[in-house]
């Protein structure tokens, strides 16, 4: 089970690309800042449940491509999707184990780390933004994430039974 | 508990996760300071882009073929109604267009008799913004023109009704631009009715500009069109880029408090042009 052939890793990475493309899809203006990080929340599961295929180095190639798709400082976004990454597969055990609740609140303290490694990084570069920018994001992402959980159990349960 | 560590996980079994950390998370911090300091990595960046290119193609798809639908199937009335107006509005720039080549070549004339260098047209092309969302901590923009239409970094970029942005980051066939309503972004400009000459800065809002540079006894009121200088080097000079909004001049302060309100709508544009100005093209 542990083991997963190359047929089960292509719908791992569909999931990714899929958000990355939530990530760079136009919303207006008045949402933008509350978009979930999709990008965050996919490689958080994916790191929870399989963190020996998917983990650190994934997430900072992502991070790269995500940098690069949004035009900010290159290394940002893969620095904190490295950083959230590597304390998520720390904990996978634990966080498997608790039930949705204390793991959706896991998942708000996690978003909370990613965002402010971002802040973090943006205040040393001198970019300043409006504060909902960052925590907008937080908070859908933690709405978001049960449905997210839900819709990649389902692709997790076709590989680790389909192969 | 049994079935759970059949599964995989003991922390400690996954190879060297602390050292591959350390060595990404000090990876990226290199990388940041190279990009933010230098501006080294524009050719890894225009790598990368490349591989983002298809995904922005994909993202863009639904939204051009909505466009299409909805282009496709107008009402044959309103598109009689459009044609028309078009047509009016045709008529009109034609008519306004050939005063303006009558007043062009007797610039040229005048210029010819003060021997003054002979100020050549602006080469321009048009291209689409895609839909698609940038840098959420800036006001950016994709559009879709790169290196392969000879796009360069620091284009200006117009639209009907003056000055948008300019290039700040060229892809192959993608660019991203900084819009003037950027907090980053400053713009030289002169004040079209007497040529007073001053700086443009983004408020991050994009419907204001702010004019931080300009003193309490400065001639300039609400309503003066505010034009490209064509100092900066950047932007060739004459576009038309805002027009001033309010004037608060504050006796014990130096500067007044000028703020004023970008000529084009920069949250509504769906197509800009890139200006290859004279100058530009005369280095090639």
């Amino acid at each position: 089970m542990s083991r997963v052939g190359v047929g089960g890793r292509i719908p791992v990475i569909l999931t990714i690309i899929v958000s990355l493309m939530l990530m760079v899809m136009p919303l207006p203006d008045s949402v933008e800042p509350f978009r979930p990080d999709w990008v965050a929340l996919t490689l958080i599961y994916w790191a929870m449940m399989m963190p020996r295929t998917w983990s650190v180095g994934i997430a900072w190639i992502v991070g790269i491509v995500l940098d690069v798709a949004q035009g900010t400082i290159l290394g940002q976004h893969a620095l904190a999707l490295c950083f959230i990454v590597f304390v998520t597969v720390r904990f996978h055990l634990l966080m498997r184990v608790f039930p949705m609740q204390q793991l959706t609140a896991t998942v708000f303290a996690i978003l909370s780390m990613y965002q402010f490694v971002l802040f973090w990084i943006n205040g040393v570069a001198g970019i300043d933004v409006a504060p909902v920018v960052y925590w907008g994001p937080v908070i859908t992402g933690t709405l978001f994430w049960p449905i997210v959980v839900m819709l990649l159990r389902g692709v997790r349960l076709h590989i680790q039974h389909g192969s | 508990m049994v079935a759970s560590r059949t599964d995989s996980s003991n922390p400690a079994r996954i190879p060297a996760l602390g050292i591959r950390v350390l060595v990404l998370l000090v990876v990226s911090i290199i990388l940041m300071v190279l990009d933010h300091k230098q501006d080294h990595l524009g050719a890894v960046r225009k790598t990368i882009g490349a591989v983002v290119y298809p995904l922005q193609i994909v993202v863009d798809a639904p939204f051009r073929l909505w466009d299409w639908v909805r282009g496709s199937t107008t009402d044959r009335n309103e598109m009689q109604l459009e044609l028309s107006r078009l047509q009016a509005e045709r008529l009109l720039t034609n008519a306004r267009l050939q005063r303006l080549s009558a007043l062009e070549a007797e610039n040229a004339r005048l210029r010819d008799l003060l021997e003054a260098r002979n100020q050549v047209r602006d080469e321009v092309r048009v291209a689409e913004i895609m839909a698609v969302d940038a840098n959420p901590y800036r006001h950016n923009i994709v559009i879709d023109a790169g290196e392969s239409e000879n796009a360069y970094d620091g284009q200006a970029l117009v639209d009907a009704d003056g000055v948008i942005g300019q290039i700040i980051e060229t892809g192959l066939t993608t660019s991203q631009a900084m819009l003037i309503s950027d907090p980053s972004h400053s713009l030289p400009v002169e004040v079209n009715r007497n040529g007073l000459r001053t700086i443009a800065n983004g408020t991050g809002d994009f419907g204001r500009l702010d004019l931080p540079f300009i003193t309490n006894n400065a001639d300039i009121r609400p309503g003066d069109l505010l034009v490209t200088s064509g100092l900066g080097g950047a932007f060739p000079a004459g576009y038309p880029v805002a027009v001033v909004d309010t004037v608060n001049r504050i006796p014990q302060e130096p500067f007044a408090d000028v703020t004023a309100i970008p000529a084009a709508s920069l949250d509504q544009v769906r197509e800009v042009m890139l200006i290859w100005s004279a100058s530009e093209l005369a280095d090639e």
